[in-house]
């Protein structure tokens, strides 16, 4: 557990990125820029605050709303590896979890319009479009998905807000991290797929109820943005 | 919007961020999640939880050209499907299941009608049409059966449920749910194994006011 090196710890020292506009050398696919993305607000964060917005979300609203390329490599480098070690656990092979992984990482970049950082954190996100991409291909299934919620073409980004999931999701993290490890590896096995509702309904009691209260909270954060979002 | 009180239950709402529940079950979900802001939060609390799954999971070294095969792939636009959106009492799930076209109604007698919206070795889905007044038809389901209305309400043992609400029931519940007087009741229903109308009784189907 090297906490220090730890690269999911959030707490970003980034200094390139205090404004999350990319400067012109980041972008230089300018012209793939599309007149949607061009609608919405920046994020313009004072100092203080962009210390504390992660760095995987600043690349991930680059890559959004200035179809930034650079910010996607990071990206790609970022997640890619941990996404194919996530898909191996669940038994898939090598070479089959890097075409997922390629498929994800592209469904990444095309689907970007619809990340919302008040809502979802980056891994949140992927991790859904992972879980996606892995029954199409496992079980030749479509997920059936809710509707999208409509939005303000024009929305203000609220940094304190996005900070404040990003904590959320960072208190979760390490609740999860503070289990006994047999309840955590439940946990882990709940989310990578290998349980099914039954066999999750019969552990609730131990692993899920654990993290259940971080859950709650984090409930509370995001019923509460989208209340903001019927009202707009 | 407000009024919904029977919600997804955390181990269900945990199973579909997962995507290990069946497909029948997982329609009937994202169609509560379509109506429900709550259970979109819970849901995207689940999600919280399997992206730090995901992003601490040990990391494994990728090909040297997968970057750039990602990188090639940027250029190339996917095929956009349509995307369906919420038609009268339909939600957007419920649409896209049906490929925007109406459902096929089947009567089953006294009013009571049922479109099936896809049967297959995982279970079955469909919409069923309840009269006001009148009783849903008694059936046995072999495990989980989830029920959503979409419009008017209907009640139970288990209580009344109005539009957004969901029902579980477990393996083996007798069950005999009524639409409530007025509107006429309309549902979506999950099975896990072929749906088998018990009984065909008469009495089941008079309106509660003419007995
Ligand atoms: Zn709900």
């Amino acid at each position: 557990m090297d906490q220090k090196n730890d690269p999911k710890s959030f707490g970003s020292r980034n200094v390139g990125m205090l404004t999350l506009e990319p400067s012109s050398c980041d972008t230089p696919n300018s012209h793939a820029r599309h007149p949607r993305s061009m609608a919405r607000k920046k994020v313009r964060l004072p100092k203080q605050e962009s210390q504390q917005i992660s760095d995987q979300t600043s690349w991930m609203l680059a890559v959004r709303d200035a179809r930034d390329r650079q910010a996607f490599g990071r990206l790609f480098d970022y997640y890619a590896p941990r996404l194919k070690g996530f898909v191996m656990r669940t038994g898939v092979p090598a070479a089959q979890a890097e075409d997922i992984v390629q498929e994800v990482m592209i469904s990444v970049w095309h689907k970007a319009a619809q990340f919302d950082p008040h809502r979802a954190q980056v891994s949140s996100w992927i991790y859904q479009i992972a879980r996606n991409r892995q029954i199409d291909v496992l079980r030749k299934e479509n997920r059936p998905m809710p509707e999208e919620l409509m939005q303000d073409e024009v929305q203000t980004e609220d940094a304190s807000q996005i900070i404040a999931l990003e904590q959320e999701a960072d208190t979760l993290r390490q609740a999860l991290n503070t289990l006994k490890p047999g309840q955590r590896d439940m946990v882990e096995k709940a989310y990578l797929g290998e349980l099914s509702h039954s066999e999750i309904q019969e552990q609730t009691g131990l692993p899920l109820g654990t993290i259940k209260s971080r859950i709650r909270l984090g409930l509370e954060k995001l019923r509460h943005e989208l209340k903001d979002i019927r009202q707009s | 919007m407000t009024s919904i009180t029977h919600h997804i239950s955390p181990p269900l709402l945990a199973a579909y961020a997962a995507g290990t529940l069946p497909e029948p079950y997982a329609l009937v979900v994202a169609s509560h999640i379509s109506m429900c802001d709550d259970c979109r939060a819970a849901l995207g609390a689940h999600e919280a939880a399997g992206g730090a799954v995901m992003e601490s999971s040990a990391a494994q070294a990728v090909s040297d050209d997968l970057k750039a095969r990602v990188f090639d792939g940027l250029d190339i636009a996917p095929v956009a499907g349509p995307v369906y959106q919420k038609s009268g009492v339909f939600p957007a799930p419920v649409m896209e299941a049906l490929k925007g076209k109406p459902p096929k109604w089947k009567s089953l007698g006294f009013g009571v009608r049922q479109s099936v919206i896809s049967r297959s070795a995982a279970g079955s889905v469909r919409l069923l049409y309840i009269p006001g007044g009148q009783a849903v038809p008694e059936h046995s389901h072999n495990g989980l059966e989830l029920t959503l209305v979409l419009q008017g309400a209907f009640a139970d043992e288990d209580g009344r449920f109005g539009v957004g609400d969901l029902e579980i029931a477990d393996d083996d519940v007798q069950h005999t749910p009524m639409a409530e007087v007025g509107d006429a009741c309309i549902c979506l229903a999950a099975t896990g194994a072929p749906l088998r109308f018990a009984s065909w009784m008469p009495r089941l189907f008079q309106p509660l006011f003419r007995i």
